[in-house]
């Protein structure tokens, strides 16, 4: 705990030591992230987001600020596997987190990932502002869909099936509507993604 | 946003101590709404209480039949858990119904429960809000209230609670247990949020430093069958205009059992109990229904431009409730 048996002081919790000038500085906390494979230690205003961290302190431009508020979608990211807004996460609750960004999809040889090749085959994008937010969220409702999870899309009776969900046109559109596409590429995003999942 | 410290509490009593010891202090769950909240100004913690790594979280499945839901677990975890699933689909519907995939995999059962409503003048610090600032008044009595309550709603405030999740928990009488300074207690999921009447600021009956550590779900009746439906602006992605949650039992063809609940209403989940009076012992016929969901509904006083929802309300309803009917009994029913 950060105050209390956690080994890394929160000044917040305790003295906040003098900024420059006398100001106090804001709180800040020691952060690991594991990003993309790479361990990054970090000092950060508790203020910081994931997106920001990834974006201004370590120059992972991938993940875009659309909305900053959970609406668009463009910062989505994998952290420990699961997709998230990473604009509405503060990167200290991701102390010790496996974060996974677009830079991360494709193999460290360089070769994309085979979602990457989809949407270059099916030119499932316009603009590319959406696109990695589109790639890891389609990553991971890929990997919820394996899993079993239902969506809004599934059928009262499937829905007592937990088996893995075959991915439709209307699956995928369900799932995806966290990710929004100013320039309106959905029928190619949802081909896609059906085209890796087929 | 104000500069805020950050603790990480290891188990209950310390979470609840760290927040009695922060003054202006808020607990942080999956952070979706806190954190957008703290971004647009309408809440400026001192210091953030980091609960998510409790170990409240998973479903346990209770030798009563029942089921236990820590309030860490997240909403993508509770939708998709085959118990709940196979006892309680209409949880799992409202759940899949809110939000999108990301937002559901951070959020949290206990923070679901407590999401502040958005009212888009509560949102937003130039406005006059009752809820927000009280006393400032209510910017959208005469402003934009297309969305608003038109169930239970006050002079001081009508907004509505935006949960899907908790729609369904009203219909399904569960129990929301709580902890803080004064140790354990439950309180009915359906008694948990309030009406505004002149305090619109509280919006539940939570006490100052308590916790939401779990949901309690009872063993499904004989029988039960439950679907949840939602009506809203597009098809995915946005927040109930109206939306229904119902429970139904039959017994040989005559109502032995009914919970209604509607969201999207009222200042709380408004559980339609004048509605399941008139229904138990009746047969669910398409004019039965209507006319038991035209009672409850019948203290309605909608604002100017939201007397759709009445309709909306009604037809959803008498239509979840005949789908029921027809699926508890086996015979195809057309409402």
């Amino acid at each position: 705990m950060a105050d209390g048996s956690d080994p890394r002081p929160d000044p917040g919790a305790g003295a906040v030591p003098p900024g420059p000038g006398g100001a106090a500085a804001p709180p800040a906390s020691r952060v690991t992230l594991k990003v993309n494979g790479t361990e990054h230690d970090l000092r950060l205003d508790h203020r910081v987001t994931l997106l920001d961290a990834l974006r201004g302190h370590l120059l992972l431009t991938g993940a875009k600020k659309g909305c900053d508020h959970g609406q668009c979608g463009a910062c989505t990211v994998l952290a420990d596997g699961r997709r998230v807004n990473s604009c509405l996460l503060l990167a200290v609750t991701q102390d010790g987190a496996d974060i996974t960004t677009v830079e991360g999809l494709g193999s460290t040889a360089g070769d994309l990932h085979p979602l990457q090749r989809a949407f270059l085959e099916r030119d499932a994008f316009q603009c590319g502002f959406c696109t990695p937010g589109q790639l890891c969220s389609a990553v991971g409702a890929i990997a919820e869909a394996a899993a079993g999870h239902p969506s809004h899309a599934t059928g009262a009776d499937a829905l007592t099936d937990p088996g893995p969900v075959t991915l439709t046109a209307e699956e995928v559109r369900e799932r995806m509507s966290g990710n929004l596409c100013r320039c309106g590429a959905y029928p190619r995003i949802v081909d896609a993604v059906r085209d890796v999942t087929a | 946003m104000k500069p805020f410290a950050y603790v990480r509490a290891a188990g209950l009593d310390e979470a609840v101590a760290a927040h009695a010891r922060h003054p202006g202090a808020r607990y942080l769950g999956g952070g979706t709404n806190l954190v957008d909240l703290m971004k647009l100004g309408v809440e400026s913690p001192t210091a953030l209480v980091d609960i998510s790594r409790l170990p409240l979280d998973g479903v346990e499945e209770l030798p009563s039949g029942g089921l236990r839901i820590g309030a860490m677990t997240r909403n993508s975890d509770v939708a998709a858990h085959p118990a709940v699933r196979a006892r309680h689909p209409v949880l799992s519907q409202a759940l899949l119904a809110g939000a999108s995939g990301q937002l559901r995999n951070m959020a949290t059962t206990g923070g679901n429960l407590l999401q502040r409503t958005r009212c888009s003048y509560f949102q937003d610090v130039s406005k006059p809000c009752n809820k927000r600032e009280p006393g400032t008044g209510c910017g959208a009595r005469d402003g934009l209230h297309r969305d608003h309550a038109v169930l239970g709603q006050s002079e001081r405030c009508i907004a509505t609670h935006p949960s899907d999740m908790a729609v369904a928990l009203a219909a399904l009488d569960a129990d929301i247990e709580l902890y803080g300074g004064d140790g354990a207690r439950t309180v009915p999921a359906a008694e948990f949020h309030r009406l505004p009447g002149d305090r619109p600021e509280q919006d539940t009956v939570l006490r100052a430093g308590e916790i939401v550590t779990a949901i309690v779900l009872p063993a499904p009746g004989r029988g039960a069958v439950s679907l949840y439906r939602k009506a809203r602006d597009r098809a995915s992605y946005a927040f109930a205009l109206a939306s229904v949650a119902a429970v139904l039992e039959l017994d040989a063809g005559r109502v032995r059992r009914v919970t209604l609940a509607f969201g999207g209403l009222a200042h709380r989940p408004w559980r339609a109990t004048a509605a399941e009076t008139l229904l138990v012992g009746a047969e669910p016929t398409p004019d039965a229904l209507r006319r038991a969901v035209e009672a409850e509904l019948a203290p309605a006083r909608p604002l100017r431009d939201n007397g759709y929802k009445v309709a909306l309300a009604a037809n959803l309803a008498v239509d979840v409730l005949g789908a029921l009917a027809a699926r508890a009994d086996g015979r195809p029913r057309i409402p």
